[in-house]
């Protein structure tokens, strides 16, 4: 019976709908409007469950998948289904919506009804973009969760917000335009919009070429990549907490995805030609933005920058497949790089969104984001601290976290494409412990800092549910990666397949 | 067996996790209850282990669970369980019991009591998972375990400056040790397409001529990129030259804590791992020869430091980092077993000294300065007797667990023909004499001699309570008996022999084998030795300085001012690591950030462009004023262009 219904369509629409809902409560009854958002982000990630626990691990092929023709003419199709590496993210962008309800329950003051019906439909769309199959609809989904998006930052934002939401904008427009531009060609070469029929178009390689720089700047700009993510730090920095969280946990993992569901099968000859690029941004990534993280006086840009430092091991991961193949002339442990990056992904999504709530619970109650305004918060907030401690140390990559699991997957893999790319990403074990933990010591240890700090409560029971789930979440990867990993393997073989054949016409 | 393992490996967990998560729910008493029983329901399961696997089983190696299965590799949490480790795991949870028993005395009035029991319950189940792994995962996962215990109770008491810089500061140094051993993994992985050691040893013979090219172009033996990368997380773990910078420091946490991890069993952790990688190592005498001469630099130099040290806590930790050279040397010479049986003894009486340190510590108000200290013999005579045999059991006093451990690793030294043995054996062996000065100069300066504290203190002297002077008592015991017992079986017996593997060309205890008769003759034979007349030389001269001439020491001070001055800046490691390292990557991090980040992509590129928009747009205004004649003036203008082109084109 399961099986039966739309599942996909109905994880997509039900927040965006109740989200819609939400809207029409409005702000005269915040009660009521703030219930009805849980309600919808908790029934939402339940109706998402399915989608793991139904999951046929064995095959690459697409899995619940939904089609409607949508716009015949240019065969445009409302094309659904999700494989093992979009299903993950789903589950993340639910979880994570849940969170975020959670997170602006007391906190946001004014048009909270707004506020949450913008977190449920950008909810949707993200898990839209996951879920399509059809390049016209992906694009559709991908444009579309920027309104919110634009919206959660410029309405509930900083007090330089809306220079943020504007770089954040154009930036973002920009990459996409070109991968737009990318996606016509393609319909032209193909008649179709299906992106697996992309996946089989053969290519010359020129064509390959400039189709794949498209991608890169749509893609690098989401990830971000090294020189296009000075978007995020100061969208960030304005964001409110949940804005933080979903942008660092959901969005930029649509870049890291985007590398997987277009440019790399879509043009796996110009990608393995121009590997060395963006291997060489990801340990930019790495070791450029880790020593800029270590100076930052503002814990969010801080952590922003920790976040561009981590996805650096994403599209690394999902590059150095090639480096491998060339220097083995096998594709062993190159499965380890894509699977790595994958776990990366998710990892970060709890991590990073947790870090970000960390300090949202520190801005709700001092009103500042500087690290110089906090010190000794552990001797008012115990608790609190305890957990900054634990997700400190799954940001510097411990064992048992689930921080570690992709990097360690990552460095394992990259070692047998080269000493040296290992050298260098592995650099992160000093780097991310160094800004971190030097983070924490500076905010949480020593004496108490000042009046504010000895004023402060520590976390009630709603940050303490919102933030041991994520502690939960964390260990469990950490401790026992497996299940999380072996929804991947068959969509992993399957890429590493199709990308070491050549599509050259 | 495999439930008695786990049960080994889980009930300090447990402890932990209580005593952690529920600690003002089940108050002090609960606390250190539940965490001692966890600890000695291990230690006692560790004995009956030893028994199993001395009585002559087999090693047990098995999986757990499977951590992740990729590739067909799997990668897993299991145990090796063998001789080696059966010894280290008795060790350990011995030394851990002792120290949490101190521990009810020594935090008695601290606000972390619960805090700190779960802690070093959380330590011991890391450290059993580290030395009973039985792949490289589990054993990183541990290493990594330990690491962040010790970065929590370096920094327990958080509100000091000092103890929280020093925990980063750990931390932070052990990590540059972990990117090494992190890689050599990654190298294992790629060699043997396995991180399970059996699969990885049994391989490893045919791997011996295999070369890797780093650098293009410069064929490296691909052992020893291996061994090398691997031995450089056991520098940061072990804390030898030039990664042991953060032990010293790692002081500033309380008393028990550096008698169990930063002197009995973390930091012997990267002795541990390269004697149970002996298979790897035995295959680059490139690597042992690396090993063998930073273990003698460590051994030696370290052991100076320790005599111009005035914390009574600190010249405790130069001597441990002294040892870890030792055995860092008797890895160099494949004496693994050596290594091995002075970790064992080492970590007996060193955490017998720490905690003896820290008896007085109490007794003294907290006062660590043994400038003020002195003639405490009277005051307490449980501390300073347990004290006396633990400095002799430090120094290799004939007899004593240390002699036997030591004469070992000397006699190893002298017969090791690798590169570098030459000065590994002076190192050893003037290590010898620097031990027995500083460990007699801390003795005297403590116990004996002129009471230096202040009137209010030394009324108040009196011997520390039951709890603090049993593990005392009990931690004495083998630190004078263990090594007569434990020579014959470790060294000379065939205990071993399943864990560790020694080449023939490598095999340097044979010789000491051939010679042994006995732990009794062998005492005797120490007493007329070269080593035990340095031993006497190093107690003369401490005696001669310290309680006949006691201002002798001032005067050499002044006049070897230049030598005594880099002696204590600690031979300027710490301030080269301060401005190089510490200030050059925030340099460096400021100036991508400012002119990079700031300045050429956001100033230049973005904001340019935004700006160059503008400009275009604010030109292109100029030609709409919206004034009819200028159009019409345009448009004449265009007209007559383009008739000009047609026509002469």
């Amino acid at each position: 019976m399961l099986s039966e219904l739309p599942l996909l369509s109905l994880v997509i629409w039900f927040p965006i709908l109740g989200g819609i809902a939400v809207l029409f409560v409005g702000d005269e009854n915040p009660a009521r409007a703030k219930a009805l958002a849980l309600t919808v982000a908790i029934l939402s990630f339940i109706i998402s469950i399915p989608l793991f626990s139904s999951f046929d691990a064995t095959t690459a092929a697409m899995q619940f998948q939904e089609f409607v023709p949508w716009i015949p003419m240019f065969s445009v199709n409302y094309h659904l289904g999700v494989d093992g590496f979009s299903m993950p993210l789903i589950l993340l962008t639910a979880f994570m919506t849940v969170l975020v309800v959670i997170a602006g329950w007391e906190v946001v003051q004014y048009r909270i009804a707004q506020y949450m019906a913008a977190f449920l439909i950008m909810e949707g769309l993200m898990i839209g973009v996951f879920a399509a199959l059809d390049a016209i609809l992906f694009y559709v989904f991908f444009e579309a969760m920027l309104i919110p998006m634009f919206l959660i930052i410029g309405i509930w934002g900083g007090p330089r917000r809306v220079y943020a939401t504007l770089k954040f904008f154009l930036y973002t427009f920009l990459g996409s335009v070109f991968m737009l531009i990318a996606l016509i060609y393609l319909y032209n070469q193909s008649s179709s919009f299906e992106i697996l029929d992309f996946h089989k178009l053969p290519l010359s390689l020129t064509e390959q070429g400039v189709i794949f720089f498209a991608f890169l700047l749509g893609f690098a700009v989401k990830v971000p990549m090294w020189p296009v993510h000075t978007w995020l730090p100061d969208a960030h920095v304005e964001a409110p907490t949940g804005g933080s969280v979903i942008l660092a946990a959901i969005t930029l993992k649509i870049g890291g995805y985007g590398f997987l569901r277009f440019a790399l099968p879509i043009t796996p000859d110009a990608a393995a030609m121009l590997d060395w690029l963006v291997i060489t941004l990801s340990l930019i990534a790495v070791v450029y933005i880790g020593l800029v993280a270590l100076i930052q006086q503002d814990m969010k840009k801080l952590i922003a920058y920790s976040s561009i430092a981590h996805m650096g091991f994403v599209t690394l991961g999902f590059f150095v497949v090639f480096g491998i193949y060339r220097q083995t002339g096998s594709l062993s442990g190159a499965a380890m790089g894509v699977e790595g990056g994958l776990v990366q992904m998710v990892s970060h999504g709890f991590i990073a969104g947790a870090l970000f709530l960390c300090v949202g619970v520190l801005y709700d109650r001092v009103h500042s984001r500087q690290i110089k305004d906090y010190g000794g918060v552990v001797n008012t907030m115990p608790i609190f601290a305890a957990f900054m401690v634990l997700f400190g140390m799954a940001n510097a990559g411990l064992p048992g976290t689930s921080g570690f699991v992709g990097e360690f997957l990552v460095i394992l893999s990259s070692f047998k494409a080269s000493f040296w790319i290992a050298f260098l990403a592995a650099a992160t074990l000093i780097l991310g412990a160094a800004y971190t933990l030097w983070l924490v010591k500076r905010v949480i240890f020593g004496e108490i800092g000042n009046s504010h700090v000895a004023e402060l409560q520590d976390v009630n029971t709603r940050e303490i549910i919102m933030l041991s789930l994520l502690a939960a979440a964390v260990l469990l990867i950490g401790i026992w990666p497996d299940p999380l990993t072996s929804v991947m393997h068959a969509s992993v073989d399957n890429l590493l397949q199709h990308i070491t054949t050549s599509k050259l016409l | 067996m495999q439930n008695i393992y786990l049960a080994v490996v889980l009930a300090p967990l447990f402890g932990a996790i209580i005593a952690g998560l529920f600690g003002r729910k089940i108050g002090r008493a609960g606390a250190h209850w539940v965490t001692i029983i966890g600890v000695a329901i291990s230690f006692l399961l560790s004995l009956v282990v030893l028994r199993h696997h001395l009585g002559g089983a087999d090693p047990y190696n098995e999986s757990v669970y499977t951590w992740m299965m990729i590739e067909g590799i799997r990668l897993e949490i299991g145990f090796l369980v063998d001789n080696l480790t059966a010894v280290m795991i008795s060790t350990v949870t011995f030394v851990s019991l002792m120290v949490h028993i101190y521990t009810i005395g020594y935090m008695h009035d601290d606000d972390g009591y619960q805090r700190f029991f779960s802690y070093i319950a959380l330590f011991t189940f890391a450290m059993l998972m580290l030395v009973m792994a039985n792949n490289f995962l589990q054993l990183f996962f541990g290493w990594e375990g330990v690491g962040l215990v010790s970065y929590l109770l370096i920094g327990f008491w958080y509100k000091r400056e000092s103890a929280i810089f020093a925990s980063l500061k750990a931390f932070l140094v052990n990590r540059v040790g972990d990117f090494g051993f992190l890689l050599g993994i990654a190298a294992v992985l790629m060699a043997f397409n396995s991180i399970d050691y059996a699969d990885v040893f049994a391989a490893a013979p045919l791997m011996k001529d295999m070369v890797v090219q780093v650098i293009p172009g410069v064929d490296w033996s691909l052992m020893t990129l291996i061994c090398i990368l691997l031995f450089i997380g056991a520098m940061g773990k072990s804390a030898q030259v030039p990664l042991h910078v953060w032990l010293p420091d790692s002081m500033e946490g309380p008393t028990p804590i550096s008698a169990l991890i930063h002197a009995a069993t973390m930091v012997t952790a990267g002795i541990f791992m390269v004697a149970r990688m002996s298979p790897l190592f035995e295959l680059s005498e490139t690597a042992l020869s690396v090993v063998l001469v930073i273990g003698s630099i460590t051994a030696l130099f370290m052991g100076f430091l320790g005599i111009i040290q005035n914390d009574i806590k600190r010249v405790v930790a130069y001597s441990t980092l002294s040892q870890l050279g030792y055995m860092t040397v008797a890895l160099g010479v494949s004496a693994y077993s050596s290594a091995i049986f002075h970790l064992m003894t080492h970590a007996f009486f060193k955490a017998l000294l720490f905690l003896g340190a820290g008896s007085v510590i109490i007794a003294m108000h907290h006062e660590q300065d043994i400038r003020r200290m002195g003639g405490l013999w009277k005051y307490m005579p449980i501390t300073w007797f347990t004290f006396l045999l633990g400095t002799l059991a430090l120094i290799g006093t004939p007899g004593f667990a240390g002699f036997y451990s030591k004469d070992s690793i000397l006699e190893a030294v002298h017969y090791s023909h690798i590169a570098g043995a030459g000065f590994a054996y002076f190192a050893v062996m003037l290590g010898v004499f620097v031990t027995s000065l500083y460990s007699f100069r801390l003795y005297f300066i403590v116990f004996h001699g002129k009471a230096r504290m202040d009137h209010h203190t030394k009324e108040h002297l009196h011997e520390t309570p039951a709890v603090v002077t049993v593990p005392l008592i009990l931690l004495a015991i083998p630190s004078v008996v263990i090594g007569a017992m434990s020579i014959e079986p470790l060294l000379v017996g065939d205990v071993f022999n399943n864990a560790i593997f020694v080449s023939a060309e490598h095999n340097v205890l044979e010789p000491f084998r051939e010679h042994f008769h006995g732990a009794v003759s062998f005492a005797l034979h120490g007493l007329t030795g070269l080593p035990f007349i340095l031993v006497l030389a190093g107690f003369g001269s401490a005696f001669y300085l310290y309680m006949i001439r006691p201002d002798l020491p001032e005067m050499i001070q002044q006049k070897f001012a230049a030598l005594y001055d880099i002696m204590i800046r600690k031979y300027l490691f710490d301030e080269i690591y301060q401005s190089v390292f510490m200030r050059g990557s925030r340099n460096l991090g400021t100036a991508l950030w400012k002119y990079a980040d700031a300045g050429l992509i956001d100033g230049v590129m973005v904001n340019g462009t935004a700006r160059l928009v503008g400009w275009v747009a604010s030109m292109a205004r100029c030609m709409q004023t919206g004034y009819l004649y200028t159009y019409a003036f345009a448009m004449i203008i265009g007209l007559l262009i383009l008739l000009t082109w047609f026509v002469t084109r």
